[in-house]
């Protein structure tokens, strides 16, 4: 019989028979590229602050995961670009002017309470960027919300801060935010191409559609939680964003401003935090809009992306459950 | 009787101060029954029906009896009666009415007596001076907002039985790093609506 088989050359293994190219490392990088001309965009208007708190952050992810794999004897997996992504995010949700601490606290909190202690890529619950951010953002408050005016020279002597525009519209209202901005063309076009007060990366919105056109082409991400996320921010602003009465808001100024872009495109839509299931994702990007308006409008923080994510996230296994199609030919249980 | 204030109310206690995650009580039944979604769905109806009712009762009785008394003092224990009281009748009625609805929830019934939430409500409605619909709400709000963290809790405990999370942090250190992450993102709700 065993000279038979090999005559046949017979090989048994177990499926998948047919492997395609990707790995999570070619992913992740990928991202990070796609990531690439924000990261520019807040250099060019922040300076060299913006590169060496970015660089910090990476840093401290890289190494807080390497040095916690070694230490416990595990194989490391700082090759695969996921904490590389990690320190590169909480980078640019940071403002410029933070102290060198910040993001050594952050990457910690990002890396090893939210990823590594639930069992590393793949099974953690929350986007650890996003908490990253909200840590600090609870810890230090002061810290966290000043916001640098980008000056566009490289190396600018004299740094002043001023509130980003949704501060601006929280405290003041729509009048004064035109007061700053000028007419609202302009508004828009300063949004569009970053020159505004904000964190790092979230800017400039022209450099994050760049990546994420670049991310859509290649398939990593689908239509689904960034458009449900951006058409339910968009018709909110315009239904009960306005001063006078329901239906008169400018949903572009929502749209454009915060973290909106950066958070819709690149950090509500990570695989492992989001429902894996296509109807359960619309779900998921639609009650991210409504959050982050209920907090633009309603709330204590004048932005709201980054507390909608991280909500939703808590929802994501939940949503999963809700959405689950019946298995073909399954007969209900029985009821005791 | 104004609805737009029993629904703030309702919002209020279930999302903005929800027991669980801003006033952290509860916890020992929160991280009880939330091995499984089967026993926190039991226990999510069992907790909201009782505490409603509960509310209701312990708003009668402090209104009607313990202020013309001027008991107020007692409140504390008169609380802790009512709603031992009552839940120990509900678990007689219902054993002898409806056995199979017993066999489903009568187990969460004992659990809930020696809740912290249930003691709370009605000692922050009579701190308040809620009305009988107010207290209603307030104690619906808080029984659904539970619910939500019971089923929020049980939903990723199960996606985490098979994560390779690291021995020491197996079981119940892993749930309350995850209780306090989801805490730390249930703080983007201060301030939404102030009572």
């Amino acid at each position: 019989m065993a000279t038979e088989a090999k005559a046949h050359e017979l090989i048994v293994s177990v499926s998948p028979h047919v492997r395609g190219k990707e790995t999570v490392g070619r992913i992740m990088w990928t991202v990070n590229l796609s990531l690439l001309p924000a990261f520019i965009m807040s250099v060019y208007y922040f300076g060299p602050l913006a590169a060496y708190v970015t660089g910090l952050c990476i840093l401290s992810a890289v190494l807080t995961e390497h040095i916690y794999q070694v230490s416990l004897n595990k194989k490391t997996t700082i090759g695969d670009g996921s904490a590389f992504l990690t320190g590169l995010l909480l980078g640019l949700n940071l403002p410029a002017s933070v102290p060198f601490y910040i993001p050594i606290v952050g990457s910690f909190i990002a890396i090893v309470i939210t990823k590594l202690l639930f069992g590393g890529l793949g099974y953690n619950i929350f986007n650890p960027a996003l908490i990253g951010r909200a840590f600090l953002l609870i810890s230090f408050p002061r810290l966290m919300t000043i916001w640098l005016k980008p000056t566009a020279q490289f190396v600018s002597l004299d740094a002043k801060t001023t509130a980003t525009p949704l501060g601006i519209l929280k405290e003041g209202g729509l009048d004064q935010l035109m007061q700053v901005f000028g007419d609202k063309a302009d508004l828009y076009m300063s949004l569009l191409v970053g020159n505004r007060a904000g964190s790092l990366g979230e800017t400039s919105v022209i450099a994050l559609l760049i990546g994420a056109a670049l991310l859509l082409y290649r398939g990593y991400i689908t239509w689904h939680i960034p458009f449900s996320f951006l058409a339910t921010v968009g018709v909110m602003a315009w239904a009960l964003g306005g001063d006078s009465g329901f239906f008169t808001g400018d949903p572009l100024i929502h749209l454009l401003s915060g973290g909106l872009i950066l958070g819709a495109f690149f950090m509500a839509t990570d695989y492992v935090t989001c429902p894996s299931i296509r109807k359960g994702q619309i779900v998921f990007g639609i009650g991210c809009g409504l959050i982050t308006m209920l907090i633009r409008l309603k709330g204590g923080f004048p932005e709201g992306v980054m507390f909608a994510i991280l909500l939703m996230n808590c929802f994501a296994p939940l949503i999963d459950r809700g959405v689950k199609s019946k298995m073909f030919g399954a007969i209900k249980e029985q009821k005791k | 009787m104004d609805f737009f204030k029993l629904l703030e109310l309702v919002v209020a206690a279930s999302l903005i101060n929800n027991f669980v995650f801003t006033r952290f009580l509860g916890l020992c039944i929160f991280f009880g029954v939330t091995k499984k979604m089967e026993t926190a769905v039991g226990m999510s109806i069992t907790f909201t029906a009782v505490m409603v009712v509960s509310a209701a009762i312990s708003w009668v009785v402090y209104e009607q009896i313990m202020i013309p008394l001027d008991l107020t003092f007692l409140k504390i224990i008169i609380f802790i009666g009512i709603v031992a009281a009552f839940v120990q009748s509900a678990d007689t009625i219902m054993k002898k009415v409806s056995p199979s609805m017993y066999y489903k929830l009568g187990v969460y019934l004992a659990l809930i007596t020696t809740n912290c939430i249930i003691i709370a409500v009605p000692l922050i409605n009579a701190g308040e001076h809620y009305s009988f619909f107010e207290s209603m709400a307030f104690g619906l709000g808080s029984g659904l907002g539970f619910a939500l963290a019971l089923l929020i809790m049980a939903s990723i405990r199960e996606k985490l039985e098979v994560a390779d999370v690291p021995a020491p942090f197996k079981g119940l250190p892993i749930s309350f790093i995850i209780a306090g992450l989801i805490a730390l993102a249930f703080t983007g709700f201060s301030g939404l609506i102030t009572l």
